[in-house]
C-alpha cells in the first residue's frame, strides 16, 4: 500500500550574511543536511507499520514524505499504487484526499465546531451539504463524539480533540492513514483510549496505518511491524513480537530497555567488568517468547549444566498475541560451566546477552 | 452657543464619520487581500513567491513611511484622477485610504501570523488547494486579529481625519483647529474632543465585541 524506495531527503541551508554595511561580518556557512537517506519501507496493505527514533532523526520527515508535505530529494514514493513524485499538483492533491493525517497537536481549526471540522475534508472536495452530514454522522458515532457535534475545540479535552481529528482524517474514505506522533500530547490513559480506536478503525475499515513515534508503549499496542530510524537512516526493521525479543541493534537494545525499565541493579552494574576473569560469573539478560516461556528452564539448566540461577530482575510482557518473558540472572558456576549454559539457553531459542561479569563474593 | 455653530458641529462630525466610513471600507477591501499576499508569498508558504514579496514588502513599507501630511500634498494629481478635485472631504478620503492600505495589510499579516503553521499543514494533508486554504483556514482562523486590526484602523483613522483640513476637508479635527484652536473658543474645542473621544470610544467597543463574537479560542 505504501511503498518508499530509496528515497532521501536533503536541506540545503543557506549560509547568511548581513547585508548591512555595518554589521559586524558575522557569517554562517552554507549546510547541507540530509534529514532522511536511502529509506526503503514496504507497509502492506491493512496493516500498521510503526516507525521509532528519537527526536531529530527524521521520523517527521519520513511520514511527510509520504503525502508529500515534504518533496522527497531522491526516490520513489508508491501510495496505493500511484507514483506520487510524478504527480502534478492537481493530482497530488487529488491523491491526498485517499490519504489520512492526524497530527500530535490535532491542529483542528478552532472557528469551527466539531461537526464542522469533521466536514471540512468533504467541503473541499467540493460535497454538498447534505452528503457531508450522510458521511460525518457515523464517523462521529464511530469516534464517539455524537453528542458533541456544536461544541468547538477549545471545549474539548485532548484526547476529545484528537478523536475529532481522526474523524475528520477518516471523512474523505482514505486507504491510508498516517499518524505523526498521534498520542504524543496525551496521558496515558487517553494514548491507551486512541491506540484502542486507532486499532479498531485498522480492523473495521482495513485502512493501512503508518505511524511514527517514540514511545515503545505505542508500537507495543498497536503495530504489527516496526522500523526504527536513527539519523535519517532505518537502522533495524522486524514484526514487533521479535523486535520485542532480540532487537538486533544497540539502539533497539536501548529503545526496549529503556522501555521494559529491566536494567540490573545499580550496586551490580557498578561491579560489572567487561572481560571475564577466573573468579568472575557471567551476569546475563534473558528473552525469550513462544514455547520458552512455558518450560522450565531454569530448574533445567541447573539440573544439566550443573550452574545455579540467581534472578536479579523478571518481567513478563504480552506483546501483541505473543508472550515475552525478560530476566535478568546472575549464572554461578565455574566458566566452562557457566559457557555450556549460555549455549545451552541459545540453542532453546533464548536470547541472551552477556552485560558482563562480576567477581565471586565467595 | 449659537445655532450656527451647533449645525457646524454635527457638519463635521458627518463629514469624520463619512471620511472614516469610506476610507475605513475601501482599504479593508484593498488591505486584506494585500496582507494576504503578504503573508502567502514569503518564502516556505503555500504561494510562496520570494521576489513578488520583497517587492509587495517594500512597497508597504514606503507607504507606510511617509507621514501622512506629506502624503496627503505628494498624492495631490492621483487625487485629483479619482475624485475629480483636490480639496474637500471627498479629496481627503483619498489619501486617508492611501495611508491606511498599508497599514491594513501589515495588521492582517500580523494576524495570519498568529495561526499555527500545522493548520495549514494539516490542509494542505487533506489536498486543499492554496485558494481553499486562504478562504476555509486562513481568513476564518485570523478574523479575531483581522477585526482587531481594523478596529485599530478606524480609530488610526479618525485621528488622521483630523489632518483633512489641510486640504480643504470637513470633519472633527478641521473644526476643532479652525474655531476652537485658531480663534481660541475653549467650548468648540472640547465639544470636538469630546465627540472624537466617544466616536473612538464606540469604535473600540464595537470592534471588541466583533472580536469577541468570531473568536472560539
Amino acid at each position: 500500500m505504501i511503498t518508499l524506495r530509496n528515497v532521501s531527503k536533503t536541506y540545503h541551508l543557506r549560509g547568511s550574511r548581513s547585508r548591512l554595511p555595518f554589521a559586524s561580518r558575522r557569517e554562517t556557512p552554507s549546510r547541507t543536511i540530509e534529514a532522511l537517506s536511502n529509506v526503503d519501507l514496504h507497509v502492506p496493505q491493512g496493516s500498521i507499520h510503526g516507525v521509532i527514533g528519537l527526536s531529530g532523526a527524521g521520523k517527521s520527515t519520513l511520514i511527510r514524505c509520504v503525502n508529500l508535505l515534504e518533496r522527497p530529494s531522491r526516490g520513489s514514493v508508491m501510495v496505493d499504487g500511484q507514483e506520487m513524485t510524478d504527480l502534478s499538483a492537481t493530482q497530488l492533491n487529488q491523491a491526498r484526499h485517499r490519504i489520512g493525517m492526524i497530527f500530535q497537536h490535532f491542529n483542528l481549526l478552532t472557528t469551527r465546531n466539531v461537526f464542522d471540522n469533521v466536514a471540512l475534508p468533504l467541503e473541499l472536495m467540493g460535497l454538498k451539504r447534505s452528503a457531508i452530514r450522510e458521511r460525518v454522522m457515523p464517523l462521529l458515532e464511530l469516534t464517539g463524539l455524537s453528542d458533541k457535534t456544536r461544541q468547538f475545540p477549545a471545549q474539548l479535552s485532548g484526547g476529545q480533540k484528537q478523536r475529532v481529528a481522526i474523524a475528520r482524517a477518516l471523512a474523505s474514505e482514505p486507504r491510508v492513514l498516517l499518524c505523526d506522533e498521534a498520542t504524543s500530547a496525551l496521558d496515558p490513559q487517553t494514548t491507551g483510549s486512541i491506540l484502542t480506536l486507532l486499532r479498531d478503525i485498522n480492523q473495521k475499515l482495513g485502512l493501512t496505518i503508518l505511524l511514527i513515534t517514540h514511545e515503545m508503549e505505542v508500537v507495543k499496542s498497536i503495530c504489527h511491524r516496526v522500523s526504527l530510524i536513527s539519523d535519517g537512516e532505518l537502522v533495524e526493521e522486524a514484526d514487533v513480537g521479535d523486535f520485542f525479543t532480540a532487537p538486533r541493534t544497540r539502539l533497539g537494545r536501548e529503545f526496549l530497555n529503556d522501555f521494559l525499565q529491566l536494567e540490573p541493579p545499580k550496586a551490580l552494574v557498578e561491579r560489572l567488568e567487561e572481560e571475564p576473569g577466573e573468579h568472575t560469573h557471567p551476569v546475563v539478560r534473558l528473552a525469550f517468547s513462544g514455547d520458552a516461556v512455558s518450560t522450565p528452564l531454569i530448574s533445567r539448566l541447573a539440573r544439566e549444566c550443573g550452574v545455579d540461577v540467581s534472578i536479579l530482575q523478571a518481567k513478563v510482557e504480552s506483546i501483541q498475541e505473543r508472550t515475552l518473558g525478560l530476566m535478568i540472572a546472575e549464572l554461578l558456576g565455574p566458566p566452562e560451566q557457566t559457557r555450556r549454559a549460555i549455549d545451552y539457553l541459545e540453542s532453546h531459542d533464548l536470547n541472551v546477552e552477556v552485560l558482563g561479569h562480576v567477581q565471586r563474593d565467595d | 452657543m449659537s445655532s450656527a455653530m451647533i449645525d457646524l458641529i454635527i457638519q463635521a462630525t458627518l463629514d469624520t464619520l463619512y471620511m472614516v466610513a469610506v476610507s475605513g471600507v475601501v482599504s479593508a477591501a484593498l488591505g486584506v487581500p494585500l496582507g494576504v499576499m503578504l503573508y502567502v508569498t514569503r518564502p516556505r508558504q503555500i504561494l510562496a513567491r520570494p521576489l513578488l514579496n520583497q517587492v509587495l514588502g517594500m512597497v508597504t513599507n514606503i507607504g507606510r513611511s511617509i507621514p501622512f501630511i506629506i502624503l496627503m500634498v505628494a498624492i495631490i494629481p492621483f487625487t485629483r484622477m479619482v475624485v475629480g478635485t483636490s480639496i474637500g472631504t471627498n479629496a481627503a478620503i483619498v489619501p486617508l485610504t492611501i495611508a491606511a492600505i498599508p497599514f491594513v495589510a501589515r495588521l492582517v499579516e500580523g494576524a495570519l501570523n498568529e495561526i499555527p503553521p500545522g493548520l495549514v499543514e494539516a490542509a494542505q494533508a487533506m489536498g486543499a488547494t492554496p485558494h481553499q486554504i486562504i478562504v476555509k483556514v486562513l481568513l476564518p482562523e485570523a478574523r479575531g486579529g483581522i477585526v482587531t486590526g481594523l478596529t485599530i484602523t478606524a480609530v488610526t483613522l479618525v485621528s488622521y481625519s483630523a489632518m483633512a483640513g489641510a486640504v480643504g476637508g470637513g470633519g472633527l479635527g478641521d473644526l476643532g483647529i479652525r474655531y476652537g484652536y485658531n480663534r481660541f473658543n475653549p467650548t468648540v474645542m472640547l465639544i470636538t474632543v469630546a465627540i472624537l473621544v466617544v466616536m473612538v470610544q464606540g469604535f473600540q467597543s464595537l470592534g471588541d465585541y466583533l472580536v469577541r463574537k468570531s473568536d472560539r479560542k
